[in-house]
């Protein structure tokens, strides 16, 4: 059984997917990324492997293909190509009826268009700016204390989401601080937070256009209040799955098993120079 | 004799047709543009210790025939701003006229302006002198208001010429057009007052055939231009759009109406000729052949340029090549027997063709598509430039309506590496590759699959 490995050095965290030959995940890893890109980059590597039992003895992993900010950096990989291919590739793999992929991660919001067989047809990106991204979310929830993972619940538990006017990341501290003053539920304001990052990652989905099916992917696709309030926003229910966060690593390794099938370096993709 | 009149009388192959010059001549327009480019500046740095005026103008209507007629140099503060951004200077310039009270949205160019006007002129190509006056259109927002700046700096006079904007749709109206005929009219009593002003200025008498003599070599350089934006149709291209065009924008807009201009460009023209018949292109082997929208990335711009080239991404065409021309790509040419009313009509059609080349490039980029082998549009919108940058977004929705050619989206500046993102940038342009790399390879096997059919 030959196996491949896709790695996503992200601004946050770090996910590694191992597939097989059928393009089943076998092994994945989500490790922080820290401030050494290359050592987070081995070390989700070798969780993945662990994780889905396999050795490089034996027929082992043939091929590694790095993606993300940080593709640069995983030195041991065999090639390297754009994150917003790889959630392209991986979203329409997972879902096959996506023609739209809105990829939140920690400081970047893509909103990718995509054709049946998952090429990028066209993309848009936030500029220089976080706002709308999961940064903003961990602002948040940084000001209020609210662990990351509790952001989505408990902005659930709300139906009178509070308008935030502000969109910078920066200042978002300060407007959040300054609604709790003035009396306003912690659920509300969160609740409003997410229709803040919604707001903005509508704009870009608008920009390329937005065609049914739309799949949801990156590590904010793992906050159900994010999930619940872009189908409210859409009109109907985006594609999302509990390995929403390793779709960039996904579609790495699909590429990755292409050239073990094919026995070359696939169009797009950019061979590690040594 | 100078080393530009040198130039004019050089190259004796320049009668010789392209088919019969050697390999040697490939090459030479970026180095004599080069060279040119640096006497250039250095004669404006002396022009005070030979009493002679210089005028401040920009690159749309820049009227350069009017003023080198009364012997006025022109300097153009937007070349100037992106040569201090082109060696990674700018940025001292830009804080320096921030620290004076400039916003930071303010224009790029303006604020590298203002800091070289702080130091007493003071830039990395030489030393530029005071106006004598100065002269703008109406095609940049920001001219009005940075021209009167230097009026109260200086106490010089600014010369305001109001060309009314495209009248139909998009579309340039011509001579014989009643509407035409009316702005015609309305801009020739405007170069009339900028001749009295003019007179005023340096104590000399209009001499019309100077000004003749002038526009002859604008014609010549205009019809080279145009024809120098028709051989990158060749493949490979012969020259890079973005990179090369930028020595070529500074030397058509430097040398407007002077006998160098004529004759850099009529070296220049030969030379591609002579790649585009041999099949020659740019040092980089050329798998992608693109078209550039906007102003392009100053701050690292040899770097903005690998991104490309690394990938095979070669531009074969570029609006900037229109609208910083001037207008000079449509190849106008000069009625000298009533110069006058030819001036006029020039300026007219040009700035127009030039504001709409910012504003409504889109027809013109699909027109491009098809002779020009286009596989991708690069958008390049400036966080300081709304002027050049507004639309862009409707432009490229445009485009991709009307063709299915790919398009890339990207902003960063033109000057302010404050908000130069390389790694954005990359990561755009990796993408799009990629991209595009997916796209050949399908269309590739669908016309395989054609043909076995």
């Amino acid at each position: 059984m030959a196996y491949a490995a896709g790695v996503d050095v992200g601004s946050t965290q770090t996910k590694a997917v191992i597939i097989d030959e059928d393009l089943k995940i076998v092994g994945r890893a989500l490790v922080d990324t820290g401030s050494n890109v290359t050592v987070a980059a081995e070390h989700a590597y070798e969780v993945a492997l662990r994780d889905g039992n396999i050795h490089e003895e034996g027929e082992g992993v043939g091929f590694i293909v790095g993606t993300g900010y940080g593709r640069y950096k995983v030195t041991f990989g065999d090639a390297q190509t754009t994150e917003i291919s790889c959630h392209g590739r991986g979203a329409v793999h997972m879902f096959p009826g996506t023609r739209t992929v809105v990829d939140m991660g920690g400081q970047d919001t893509k909103a990718i268009k995509v054709s049946a067989t998952g090429e990028i047809l066209d993309f848009v990106m936030n500029d220089k700016c976080a706002a709308g991204t999961g940064r903003f979310l961990g602002a948040a929830a940084s000001a209020l204390g609210v662990p990351l993972d509790q952001l989505g619940p408990t902005a659930l538990q709300s139906n009178r989401p509070v308008k935030i006017s502000t969109t910078c990341t920066v200042f978002a501290d300060g407007e959040i601080l300054s609604l709790i003053g003035k009396g306003k539920k912690l659920e509300d304001v969160l609740l409003g937070v997410h229709h803040s990052v919604v707001s903005r990652s509508l704009s870009l989905l608008r920009r390329v256009g937005i065609e049914k099916e739309v799949a949801f992917t990156g590590g904010v696709a793992c906050n159900v209040g994010m999930v619940s309030v872009l189908n409210q926003e859409l009109g109907f229910e985006v594609n999302v799955s509990a390995d929403s966060h390793y779709m960039g690593a996904l579609g790495a390794a699909l590429f990755a098993m292409d050239r073990i099938v094919a026995g070359r370096i696939p169009a797009g993709l950019s061979e590690v120079k040594a | 004799m100078s080393p530009t009149t040198q130039m004019v009388q050089d190259a004796p192959d320049r009668d010789v047709p392209a088919s019969e010059l050697g390999a040697s001549v490939v090459g030479r327009g970026n180095k004599d543009g080069n060279r040119l480019f640096r006497e250039w500046y250095e004669e404006l740095t002396s022009a005070p210790e030979r009493n002679e005026h210089s005028a401040y103008v920009f690159v749309m209507g820049s009227l350069a025939e009017i003023l080198r007629s009364f012997d006025i140099h022109t300097i153009f503060p937007e070349i100037n701003g992106l040569q201090t951004a082109v060696r990674h200077v700018a940025d001292d310039y830009i804080a320096q006229a921030e620290d004076y009270g400039f916003s930071a949205d303010v224009c790029g160019y303006v604020k590298a302006d203002i800091g070289m006007q702080l130091r007493a002129g003071d830039h990395p190509m030489g030393k530029i002198p005071p106006p004598s006056l100065a002269v703008y259109t109406n095609a940049c927002n920001t001219y009005v208001k940075w021209a009167e700046i230097w009026e109260r700096m200086y106490h010089v006079p600014i010369f305001t010429l109001d060309i009314p904007g495209t009248r139909a749709a998009g579309r340039l109206t011509w001579s014989g057009n009643v509407d035409f005929e009316n702005d015609r009219r309305y801009v020739a009593g405007q170069i009339g007052e900028l001749i009295e002003l003019c007179e005023q200025v340096t104590g000399k008498r209009f001499d019309i055939d100077k000004l003749r003599e002038t526009m002859r070599y604008t014609n010549t350089m205009s019809e080279k231009w145009k024809r120098l934006i028709e051989l990158n149709q060749s493949v490979p291209a012969v020259y890079n759009a973005v990179t090369d065009g930028t020595v070529f924008l500074g030397m058509v807009n430097g040398f407007r109406g002077r006998p160098e201009g004529a004759a850099y460009f009529t070296d220049l023209v030969k030379e591609m000729e002579y790649k585009a018949a041999n099949h020659i292109g740019t040092p980089f082997e050329e798998k992608y052949r693109l078209v550039f929208v906007g102003v392009p990335c100053y701050p690292i711009f040899r770097r903005f340029s690998e991104m490309f080239t690394e990938w095979g991404g070669s531009f074969a065409g570029s609006s900037y090549l229109w609208f910083a021309s001037g207008g000079a790509n449509l190849g106008f040419q000069y009625d000298l027997d009533r110069p006058l009313e030819s001036l006029a009509e020039g300026l007219l059609v040009t700035v127009r063709d030039a504001m709409d080349s910012m504003f409504y490039s889109n027809q013109n980029l699909v027109d491009m598509i098809e002779p020009y082998g286009i596989d991708g549009v690069v958008y390049h919108p400036i966080k300081s430039c709304r002027t050049v940058s507004t639309g862009l977004a409707d432009n490229r929705r445009a485009v991709m309506e009307a063709t299915d050619v790919a398009t890339l989206f990207m902003e960063s500046d033109h000057m302010d590496k404050r908000v130069v993102s390389e790694a954005q940038l990359k990561n755009r342009i990796d993408a799009f590759f990629e991209g595009l790399a997916t796209r050949k390879v399908r269309r590739s096997s669908a016309s395989k699959n054609e043909s076995e059919a």
